[in-house]
Formats: C-alpha cells, structure tokens, sequence
C-alpha cells in the first residue's frame, strides 16, 4: 500500500498545475497519468493560445506543456508515475492503479481529479466506418505521431476545435474539402476562421450530416441545408467525396472515478454532460475528493490551469500546508478564474457553473 | 502517410522497426502507437464489431473509446491507439470479442 497526502490524478494542464501548487507549499504528491507521457491535450496543441500572460497567452500549446512538465520535475515532494491508470476509488479510501502494468493500492489522505474529457461522437448512418474520427484524434495522429489521418477531410463543427484542427490539417498536408456548422454562423475564433477562408475552405453554415458513405472505409458523406428549425430542407442533398471525417462535436467530462466514489452528479448541458457539484474551492461531495480541468466541466486549458492551482493550493492547506502567501495567491487564482470567465464567449459556462458550484457542499 | 515538411513541426528520422498484420510485413517507428503505424502504411479498418461484422478503425486515439482493439501477441482487446510498436510484434485483426486461453 503507497502513502501520500495527496493523489492526483491526470496530468494534463489541471492535475500538473494541482500538483505543483500543492507539492510547493509543501506536501507530498503523487502524480498519476495513464499516457506514457505528461501533458494531457496541449501536447497536441501546435497554435497558440488566447487569454491572458498568467495563463501563458501566446505560446503555443504544446510548448505550455513543456513549461508544466518541466517545472513539476523541478518541484520536491512531486513522484510522477506515468502509465498509470486509476481503476478505482473505494469507499474505505483505498485507490487502486495499474502502474506499468502491476497493480498496486494506494491510501491518500485527499484525492483531487483531473481525468479530463473525452469526444462525443454523433447519430447518422455509418458513422461507426474507419475514416471517421474525433478532432483530437486527428490532432493526436498528425502532431503528435506525424501521421496523416486521411488525404481529403471534412470537418464537422466549427466551434474552436473544428476552426483549429482544420486549420492544422492544411499545414499538414492535408486537403480540407470543408466546414459544416448547423448553426448560422461559426462559432469558433475568427483568427482561425479567416485563414482557412483564406485558403479557399469552404464553410456550410446551417448544414449538417446526413450519412456517411463506405464499403469497408469512409468513401463520401452526404449533407444537407438545415432550415431555421435545424431540420434539413429536402432536394438539398450534397454529396462530397472524402476519405476522412472529423467530429468536432464537443467532449464529456470522463467522470467515472467520480461516479463510483459516490460524488453527487448534476447534468449540466452547458458543461458538456453531467459533471460533480462542487464549493469554489473545488471540493465535491465527497469529504476527500477535489476536482479541477474538463472534468469539472469542459471550458479550455487557460482555467483548467487556474482550476488546478486552486484545487492544489486549498488542499495543500487543508492539510495543514499554508504558505504565507496563501491568502493573496489564492484570492489571484479566483480573481484570474473570474476574468477568464468575463466575456461575452462564457456565458453559456456560468450558467452551467450557476447550476453545478455550491456556496457549501457535503 | 508520414509528414514530410511541416511549418511548426519536426519529425526527425526514427528507427524502423517491422511487425506483422495478419502475416503480412509492415514497418513503423519503434514506440509509436501500433495504430500510427497501420496508418501510415495506409490500413484502417482494426477490427470487426462483435455482432453485426462493421469495420472500425481508429476514433479517439487515446485510448477512451475501445474502437481499436486489436489481438497482438496473441492477446485479444489490445487498445493499438495506445500500445507502443515493438519490434517482431504479430498483430493481428481480431474477430468478435477475442479468446481468452
Ligand atoms: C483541438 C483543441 C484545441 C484547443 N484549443 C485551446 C485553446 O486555444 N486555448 C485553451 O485554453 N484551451 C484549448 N483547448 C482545451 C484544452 O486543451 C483543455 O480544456 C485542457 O487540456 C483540459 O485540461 P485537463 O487537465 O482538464 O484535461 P486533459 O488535458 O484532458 O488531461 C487529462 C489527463 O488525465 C489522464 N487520465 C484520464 N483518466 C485517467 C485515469 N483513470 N488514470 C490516470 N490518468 C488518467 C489523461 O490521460 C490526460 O492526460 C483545446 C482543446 C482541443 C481538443
Ligand atoms: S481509438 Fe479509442 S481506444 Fe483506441
């Protein structure tokens, strides 16, 4: 059986950044990601972020990551265990892990989540053919293995994720046949936007997929015009030919931890799928278990990072583990959370989060 | 396909290691997921759907979503999105849900 104060679970930008605030002011992390490598989704990510200097606005994501590693190998009190996968947390607090493939058991005395999210995927026929994969996957296969997904794609969503990946698909090689968004307008950074304008990409606004086409790969889809109800005009049937299609549909909160170690789950549409009620300071309605990043509610790295601090910060200090600077650095974090979540873009986040974060939980 | 010429990106030259699919000889870099391998030599389909026979490939690539299980080594249910390339591996395309001996 491992002993540690605290366990963290994830090492994407939330459970890095819990990790290296909590480790700092002084206890004893361990830090467990399932990869073979730290960093969660900003490995993938070659554009840069927006935001603001204390969420590293401007570089890109991938180099973000290496900052984190980087630094939470220069931490004491950090042990960092990759391939490492939580299996589960027992009501008796024990938290088993498959380590390099050998089980083994832990006993943390608090525990904080940062499992991320995983892609949704979405209702048409043949949508289960190869050639059909979600944006971080294409993203995953081109820049992080170098490997081209496809020759033509077609990209579904034109949120920031679809924006983005198609984008990094033409820098890769790859020809873009289009942009389909049921929506009237796109939803994603304009920046973005306008170079694959730029580069002839068409965008079909108030389009979507009817079905995909293939034998035994992705040989076509077939999409339609939607009308001002989203449902689809008749006779607009397109086909395009292409041998990759990209889902950029949104991700869920990958909760299952959460779920079994009996943490009460609230359905918030606006966060991406059910995700944990939580205080401000991350702690669910379990007595030792925190949360901080996607899983929490699927926003972006910027607040996952800030999410991460808090969680590390507060329970570093719950263990008896204060810094003198506590009180400013963590009235900073909140305040630079708050700011993160000003514009006109969160709205859609705070009301989920007015659903979801309690004045007092437990 | 393997990337070439990238404007932000470097892939440097790795070794080449060779396993086989089903019998047949492929090459892929040392330690790169099995499934980055099959796709840059042009293979998709990873499987079979246990009940009505669908192909599947690859869809999340980290290995959330079991679309990619594959037998290697003889062991069924191999995630190949996630499972590093070995030299001399034996994957094999995998029918229904694998025997367990
Ligand atoms: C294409 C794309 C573009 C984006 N662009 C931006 C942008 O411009 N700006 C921005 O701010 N954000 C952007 N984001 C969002 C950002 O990447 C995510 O919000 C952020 O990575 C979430 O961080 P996280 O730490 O919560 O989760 P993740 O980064 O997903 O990390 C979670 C980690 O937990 C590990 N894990 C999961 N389950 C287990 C388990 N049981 N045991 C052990 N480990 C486990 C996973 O392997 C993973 O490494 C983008 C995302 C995508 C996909
Ligand atoms: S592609 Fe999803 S688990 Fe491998």
């Amino acid at each position: 059986m491992i002993t540690t104060e605290i366990l963290v679970i994830g090492a994407g930008p939330a459970g890095l950044m819990a990790a290296i605030h909590a480790a700092e002011a002084g206890a004893r992390v361990l830090l467990v990601e399932r990869a073979d490598r730290l960093g969660g989704q900003l490995i993938k990510q070659t554009h840069k972020f927006f935001g603001s200097k204390a969420e590293f606005a401007g570089e890109r994501g991938m180099d973000i990551a290496e900052k984190l590693i980087n630094w939470s190998s220069d931490v004491s009190g950090i042990t960092i265990w990759k391939n490492a996968v939580v299996l589960g947390i027992y009501p008796d607090g024990v938290v088993t892990i498959s380590h390099e493939g050998a089980f083994c058991t832990a006993r943390p005395k608090k525990i904080i989540i940062a499992t991320g999210a995983s892609e949704k995927t979405m209702a048409f026929p043949n949508n289960d053919l190869p050639g059909i994969y979600g944006a971080g996957a294409v993203q995953t296969l081109m820049n992080v293995h170098g490997v081209l997904p496809a020759k033509r794609i077609l990209m579904i969503g034109a949120g920031n994720i679809g924006v983005i990946v198609a984008y990094q698909l033409l820098q890769a090689g790859v020809e873009v046949a289009g942009i389909v968004e049921a929506a009237p307008q796109v939803g994603g950074y304009r920046v973005h936007a306008a170079k694959l304008q730029r580069h002839g990409v068409p965008i079909y606004t108030s389009h979507s997929i009817q079905l995909a086409h293939g034998d035994s790969c992705l040989e076509g889809v077939t999409i339609s015009k939607l009308d001002e109800k989203w449902q689809p005009i008749a006779g607009s049937e397109q086909y395009i030919a292409v041998d990759g299609l990209c889902l950029a549909v949104g991700l869920s909160p990958l909760t299952e931890l959460l779920w079994q170690a009996g943490c009460e789950m609230k359905f918030a549409g606006e966060l991406g799928g059910y995700v944990p009620l939580r205080d401000a300071n991350m702690k669910t309605t379990h007595e030792n278990i925190y949360v901080a990043g996607d899983v929490s509610g699927v926003e972006e790295a910027s607040a996952a990072m800030v999410e991460g601090k808090l969680a590390g910060l507060y329970v570093a200090s719950v263990l008896g583990h204060k810094k003198d600077s506590f009180t400013k650095e963590f009235q900073t974090a909140k305040s630079q959370l708050a700011a993160l979540r000003s514009g006109p873009a969160s709205v859609k986040i705070c009301t989920g989060l007015s659903k979801v974060v309690l004045e007092e939980v437990g | 396909m393997r990337i070439v010429n990238h404007p932000i990106l470097t892939f440097p030259q790795q070794d080449m290691v060779t396993f086989t699919l089903n019998g047949q000889k492929i090459e892929g870099v040392a330690g790169e997921p099995i499934a980055a391998a099959l796709h840059a030599a042009d293979i998709k389909v990873l499987r079979h759907s246990h009940e009505r026979h669908r192909p599947r490939g690859l869809f999340c690539a980290i290995g959330n979503c079991s679309s990619c299980l594959m037998t290697v080594d003889g062991i069924p249910n191999i995630r190949v999105c996630i499972e590093p390339l070995r030299a001399g591996m034996v994957v094999e395309t995998q029918e229904g849900k694998g025997k367990i001996i």
